[in-house]
């Protein structure tokens, strides 16, 4: 199983790399979450498979044999939390760069004309507080 | 020795504090260091006369036998003498020549800190010591000639010099470097006892070659030489000093100094001899195309060090003459040069000019100036009754004994080059009327020329007094003991009749030299400065060219270069460290999680053939899902529950934004470079997991989580402890992200709906 996921990672991870770099940054986006998938991926078969029983103790104290590896179970946790931080993060930057720029492509974003300089968003929230 | 050296760097610092608080007659006082220091080694005179050498050494890095350890001979000492008497007059000069500047007190700093690192490269026994002091000369004459830094060609000059030099010192590290591993030992002291090993070493050619690449670009040799008349961008008193005692006189010595250790083959003798010779040459013809008196000069000085580099070359094949010839011109040369460059300077502060074809009857207005430019033109020229005549003389009998007849006679056709100037420089000082308002200039300015001058006449008509330490520095270079008796009048031979020649062929071509002037100076002669600008020129071109490569501001090239040389390098060391290992003992796969793997991987590949965005959403869709599902096989709850709710919501995410967006084109083919950056990176991911997959897995820490799951956690579910309990900051920092995200979601939607608002 571990071996066959071997190479379902690195499919994934060349899945990931092809959408990176094509010019639409929308693509270059899904592309590296792809690419977190494949890691995670990787992570987890790195902590080994065929278990029986997931990482919970019985009420007597005891756990179950043999139970998933909670180490790298852990650990992706975290990394899908923060990887949908960034996404969200991502794609709102992306969305209001369309609207300013007019263009999503990464080619034509360098030529695209400077937007007119608007008021940081910081002191834009530090208003927001202040109302 | 040591202290002398720390003394001449400290007192160089407090240079701007003194000027501050003398004014104007800082350089008076500030003399009294090179003067204090020149004193010194005067005192050392009586014992370095009688054979004797001193060494002081001071550890600077002793594991790696670094130290700063000096070394005292007759020819160091004839050098340390040079720099700081000359010094002294310099700094007296310069206090003249530049009074009122605004940089004066940075001025006197740079050249005081000059002649130490100078004094220190003559006196250092270390080559690590030497190269410091080396490449610190290379610096502060750096900053010298590029004293009037608001001027593009002094800076031009300046960094021109910087580049030969230290390109050439860089070398020249190599060079001792291989010479102390061949000769084992740092010392030069000791690697002069040496001299048949070094020889006889299989890597003696590659290292006599990068010494003499040091030495030739720092002596200005040909094809070098192109810097040193660019350095004229200089004020004068450091051209004085550069071109008398230090700076290009530092080649010239590190070859005399290794004479008696790499001197002795043919190459040695071939190489500077031919060297020698095509750079006096060089320097001869040069001469003709200028009437500035500071160029004249320069080229003078050019053709004078390929003089000393071809006496070198001679030293090892005639039994003392050259040795001797090298002893005597070299103090010549500096008096009379020293002597030269700051009277022609004095000339153009009074004057105005330095245009030699503008100057005249300067000596009726200039009479001290005017004492000092003849009898250094006598030295120049080669006359009696002047040290310079001795010198020129002992030459010739040397290149008799041992040079190839043609070698003679070019060489006598570059001395005449030299009778030939001076005579340009002593003429103006009596044909024709002098400017207007002309008079001679402060003490400050004649002092230095009349007593340099002088002191070639007192030596040229008393040779004795010289003739001590002109046998230690002979015996020196030689390498062995030289007792010579140095004459004014050594009676008639052939070299008095060369002599003869040489001034004859210079008055025959001062009469030639308006028209071969006119002739010369008209269009540009193609030399080695060509090849310096166009290297100069290509080297910038190919940053340029690299930058335009690695940093095109294109976000496909840098993830290319990124990824591409991650597979690049990483691909390479696994082929190289052997790790490409297949993994034994992994659990067998279950049917319906091979369906489910193929499932993802038909899936991705389908939707990716589609070339639509919303299928883009698809394969991110079936990676994410699948990926839950294999945490959900593989006894992963919480995992699986997290991935499917973030997948749905990114999905949804992406889908939202990709419907507000209007013109969002279409998607390109894929190019083959990207696609071949993609699977080579998929590959080597693979390779490097089945590598992991391998090793054995340590599970100390994960049996740990376990077994201390309820007892000190309290929980039941051990990743939630994990996460909450055992790696809690973690935790917290995660959420720090997320709230960060979030705030930065926020601010950027709402400053969009506050630009709508209005």
């Amino acid at each position: 199983m571990e071996i066959l996921l071997s190479f379902l990672v690195g499919a994934l991870m060349a899945v990931g790399v092809y959408l990176m770099l094509r010019p639409h940054l929308i693509q270059f986006l899904i592309g590296f979450l792809v690419l977190g998938n494949a890691a995670n991926l990787l992570i987890f078969t790195a902590g080994r498979l065929g278990s029986q029983f997931p990482p919970l103790v019985q009420p007597d104290g005891a756990v179950l044999e043999p139970y998933a590896n909670p180490l790298p179970q852990a650990l992706i946790l975290t990394a899908i939390v923060i990887g949908f931080g960034l996404a969200a993060f991502g794609i709102v930057l992306f969305y209001r760069a369309q609207q300013a720029l007019g263009t999503l492509n990464a080619e034509a974003i360098l030529e695209a004309p400077e937007p007119a300089p608007a008021p940081s968003p910081v002191d834009e929230v530090r208003e927001e507080v202040a109302q | 020795m040591v202290v002398a050296s720390i003394v001449a760097f400290v007192g160089a610092l407090t240079a701007p504090w003194l000027h501050r608080w003398l004014g104007s007659t800082a350089g008076w006082a500030l003399a009294l260091l090179p003067l204090g220091l020149a004193v010194y080694f005067a005192s050392l005179l009586p014992d370095v006369v009688e054979g004797q050498t001193l060494r002081h050494s001071l550890a600077w890095v002793p594991s790696l036998g670094v130290n700063f350890s000096f070394y005292l001979d007759g020819l160091s000492l004839l050098f340390a003498l040079l720099i700081t008497g000359i010094g002294t007059f310099i700094v007296i000069y310069s206090g003249g020549y530049l009074k009122g500047h605004p940089n004066l007190g940075r001025f006197y700093l740079v050249i005081l800190l000059f002649m130490a690192s100078m004094l220190g490269l003559v006196l250092a026994d270390n080559v690590v010591t030497l190269f410091v002091m080396w490449e610190l000369t290379s610096i502060t004459s750096y900053l010298l000639i590029g004293f009037n830094h608001s001027e593009f060609r002094s800076r031009r000059a300046a960094t021109q010099a910087l580049l030969v030099t230290a390109g050439g010192g860089l070398a020249l590290l190599a060079g001792l470097i291989l010479l102390a591993l061949m000769g084992g030992s740092l010392e030069i002291s000791e690697l002069l006892g040496q001299g048949q090993v070094l020889r006889e070493h299989p890597l003696y050619l590659p290292a006599l070659i990068l010494v003499l690449l040091g030495a030739f670009t720092k002596s200005a040799q040909f094809p070098f030489h192109f810097w040193l008349p660019n350095a004229m961008e200089a004020p004068t008193p450091v051209s004085a000093y550069l071109h008398s005692a230090t700076m290009v006189k530092a080649g010239v010595y590190l070859l005399a100094r290794l004479q008696p250790a790499l001197g002795g083959t043919e190459v040695w003798s071939s190489a500077l001899m031919v060297f020698g010779l095509a750079t006096l040459l060089t320097g001869a013809t040069l001469t003709f195309r200028h009437t500035d008196l500071k160029r004249l000069l320069a080229y003078s000085t050019v053709a004078a060090l390929g003089a000393l580099v071809f006496l070198i070359g001679l030293v090892p094949l005639t039994d003392y003459y050259a040795a001797m010839g090298f002893a005597t011109f070299l103090l010549a040369h500096s008096l009379y040069k020293g002597g030269l460059f700051m009277a022609a300077g004095a000339v153009d502060h009074e004057a105005g000019t330095r245009d030699i074809n503008q100057l005249g009857g300067l000596f009726r207005v200039m009479p001290l100036t005017g004492v000092a430019v003849v009898l250094a033109a006598l030295s120049l020229a080669g006359l009696p009754p002047v040290l310079g005549f001795i010198g020129k003389e002992v030459l010739y009998v040397a290149a008799l004994q041992a040079a190839p007849a043609w070698m003679v006679g070019l060489a006598v056709l570059g001395f005449a080059a030299g009778a030939m100037l001076a005579l340009l420089l002593v003429v103006p000082f009596f044909r024709g009327q002098p400017p207007q308002a002309v008079h001679e200039g402060p003490p400050s300015l004649w002092l230095g020329p009349l007593v340099l001058a002088g002191l070639g006449l007192l030596l040229g008509l008393f040779p004795g007094l010289y003739n001590p330490l002109a046998d230690a520095v002979a015996s020196a270079v030689k390498g062995k003991a030289v007792a010579y008796h140095l004459k004014l009048w050594p009676g008639f031979n052939l070299a008095l009749l060369l002599s003869l020649l040489t001034v004859l062929l210079g008055v025959g071509l001062y009469f030639l030299y308006p028209r071969l002037q006119a002739w010369m100076a008209q269009e540009p002669i193609p030399g080695p400065e060509n090849a310096y600008v166009a290297l100069l020129r290509g080297l910038m071109r190919l940053a340029a060219g690299v930058e335009r490569l690695l940093q095109s501001g294109s976000l496909r090239a840098y993830l290319v270069w990124t990824f591409g040389g991650l597979v690049g390098l990483v691909g390479l060391a696994l082929f190289h460290g052997g790790v490409l290992l297949w993994p034994a003992g992994a659990s067998s796969p279950k049917l319906e999680q091979v369906l489910l793997l193929a499932l993802m991987l038909l899936g991705t590949i389908g939707a990716l053939r589609l070339r639509s965005h919303l299928a883009m959403v698809v394969v991110l869709g079936i990676v994410g899902a699948g990926v839950a599902l294999v945490f959900l096989l593989q006894n992963a709850p919480d995992l699986s529950i997290t991935q499917f709710l973030v997948e749905t919501l990114t999905a949804i995410l992406i889908a939202l934004v990709l419907l507000q967006i209007r013109n969002i084109g279409s998607v390109p083919r894929g190019r083959w470079l990207d696609k071949a950056v993609a699977l080579g990176f998929g590959s080597l991911v693979t390779l490097l997991m089945l590598g992991v997959l391998a090793q054995p897995l340590e599970l100390h820490l994960s049996q740990f989580f376990a077994q201390k799951s309820l007892p000190e956690g309290f929980g039941r579910n051990i990743v939630n402890v994990i996460l909450v309990d055992f790696r809690g900051l973690d935790t917290f920092g995660e959420i720090t992200v997320v709230g960060l995200a979030g705030l930065g979601v926020w601010a950027l939607l709402k400053r969009r709906q506050r630009e709508e608002r209005p």
